[in-house]
């Protein structure tokens, strides 16, 4: 594991994703008709704490459906041909990182569109930097749990439902620390009282990308 | 047969353990006192008890605000019911009143209408002398729990059983990368199947409980969030085994679900209730009293410890005897 081979596969990952810009538009599009339904359905105002429910679920879901790609678009042939070039611990690495910039601009993204259909009442006595904050390391921990459960996912050679059944249940911890800061963001505490979820799902996500460190070693080889 | 003696044992153990859980009486205490709500003049009051045995001649107060009054006469109806006539003074503070049997304490048994400035002394005592006490062991007995705090000896130890196979589950599972044996991969979803079973069982007595006492079965509350996420964890495990047909590959993605699941739920039941004051209905935290608040806990632990144990072995058991049976069937198929 060396920096510079993790340079060297971040732009790989960059270079096939801008081979495949239709991944992105799909991933927007996924974003857009879930805002656009959950528009459809609840017609009018939302609570505060609607809102943000129905924020993070949207964002759940697009997350299984973004994070599951990442080790299904390539073949077993070329995924073998990598390995004999790097560690596979680089291989996690580059991919958790590249994938939480890509969480990270895909909430936001759907951040956006999800304002621009839903209202941004709810952002009224908000703590706009917070709630970024929360967007933000929510994107980042979807990725670091999502990641290694979908190269398992990917290993046992089934698609989203199974990285969804995995997924789910590990996503939780995680899931409702953010969702209890943004939810508490957006009523504009202090940060002393919610520095504890940050801290708690930052924690969360040095762990987990800890583990993924740890085991993808023994996951590639067959 | 040399492993026979844990097996009898765990025997002993449950049997002890679940007769006294069973078995052993709660302490008496008042249950009831009526009415609500006292104001000054003449007022009669009727108490209930449990497995008390009430006789007459038995002492009686009332605490206001550590002002002591007394009732004028006391009735016996029975070993569990009195009434009381009493002339509550003019003079109680804006304060819950709690009463006093016979050594059983009723906490704030009243609301207090008169919102006087103290009364002067009333000459009443409150010397005790305990004579309707159920002597020998017994359970505590306290509010909303009443006769379900037997439960304790069986909905906790699941829970205790469940961890230990989990336990069991991932530490073969770290074999399993290590050796690559499909010995200890049987082993491992042997401790999964008997730990989902005792996640059944701990949900099935805990569901009951909280129908009891809190009024529903099933509450938005960590440790019940804690047991779902647990269920769904284990489940999932047991699907992504069923979707992989290689043998040894199923081995190895199974033991990296699992040790990756098993971190995480550790975190998640352990760790993140503790991050911050999350509300819980259960004992021991969210405000609530645990069980060993009171000076009660050591009647509660002297049958609890051997419950868990008994449990555990119990668990061990089930789990070395469904290994043997999954041994069986691949044999069968091979």
């Amino acid at each position: 594991m060396r920096t510079v081979e993790i340079a060297h596969l971040l732009k790989l990952e960059a270079a096939l994703d801008l081979r495949q810009r239709a991944a992105w538009g799909g991933m927007l599009l996924y974003v857009v008709s879930a805002v656009y339904v959950a528009f459809l359905a609840v017609k009018g105002g939302l609570g505060t704490a609607t809102w943000n429910a129905l924020f993070w679920i949207i964002l759940l879901f697009a997350a299984f459906n973004a994070l599951s790609r990442s080790f299904q678009r390539e073949d077993a042939g070329r995924q073998l041909y990598l390995y004999t070039l790097v560690d596979p611990r680089s291989v996690i690495l580059a991919r958790t990182l590249y994938n939480a910039a890509t969480m990270v601009m895909l909430s936001l993204l759907s951040l956006l569109c999800y304002i621009l259909f839903l209202g941004s009442d709810a952002l009224r006595e908000a703590d706009l930097l917070q709630f970024l904050l929360a967007v933000v390391l929510g994107g980042i921990g979807f990725a670091a749990v999502l990641t290694l459960i979908s190269a398992i996912a990917a290993r046992a050679g089934s698609g989203l439902g199974l990285m969804a059944i995995l997924g789910f249940p590990l996503v939780l911890p995680m899931l409702l620390a953010i969702m209890r800061a943004s939810k508490l963001s957006l009523d504009g505490v202090a940060w002393s009282v919610n520095s504890t979820y940050f801290l708690g799902s930052a924690l969360l996500d040095v762990i987990t990308v800890t583990l993924a460190w740890l085991l993808y070693p023994y996951l590639w080889r067959d | 047969m040399k492993h026979w003696w844990w097996k009898s044992l765990a025997i002993v153990l449950l049997l002890v353990a679940s007769i006294a859980a069973l078995w052993v009486p709660l302490s008496p205490a008042l249950v009831h006192v009526s009415p609500s709500r006292i104001a000054p003049g003449e007022t009669t009051v009727n108490i209930t008890g449990y497995n008390t045995a009430f006789r007459s001649g038995i002492h009686a107060h009332f605490v206001n605000d550590g002002q002591v009054f007394c009732p004028q006469r006391i009735d016996v109806l029975d070993d569990t019911h009195i009434s009381m006539v009493v002339e509550v003074p003019a003079g109680l503070r804006e304060h819950m009143t709690d009463v006093v049997v016979d050594g059983l304490n009723y906490p704030a048994a009243f609301f207090t209408e008169g919102l006087g400035e103290g009364t002067e002394e009333t000459g009443c005592s409150t010397e005790t002398v305990t004579t309707s006490h159920q002597t020998g062991f017994t359970f505590p007995n306290r509010s909303i729990l009443y006769e379900s705090i037997r439960n304790l000896h069986f909905h906790v130890p699941m829970w205790f059983t469940m961890i230990a196979l989990m336990g069991i589950s991932v530490w073969k599972s770290i074999q399993v990368l290590g050796n690559s044996s499909l010995h200890d991969d049987r082993k491992a979803v042997s401790a999964v199947h008997v730990g989902l079973l005792f996640c059944a069982l701990g949900l099935t007595t805990g569901s009951i409980w909280a129908r009891a006492t809190w009024g529903a079965f099933w509450t938005n509350d960590v440790k019940l969030n804690g047991a779902a996420v647990t269920a769904l964890i284990y489940l999932a495990y047991l699907v992504l085994r069923g979707s992989v047909p290689d043998a040894y590959k199923r081995a190895r993605l199974a033991a990296i679900y699992n040790i990756f699941a098993f971190v995480l739920l550790v975190m998640f039941l352990f760790v993140v209730p503790r991050l911050n004051a999350i509300d819980s209905l259960h004992p021991g935290s969210g405000g609530n009293s645990g069980f060993s608040d009171l000076d009660l806990d050591d009647r509660l632990r002297v049958v609890f410890y051997p419950a868990v144990a008994g449990w555990i072995l119990l668990g061990a058991w089930l789990y070395e005897l469904r290994h043997r049976t999954l041994r069986i069937i691949e044999l069968q198929n091979a």
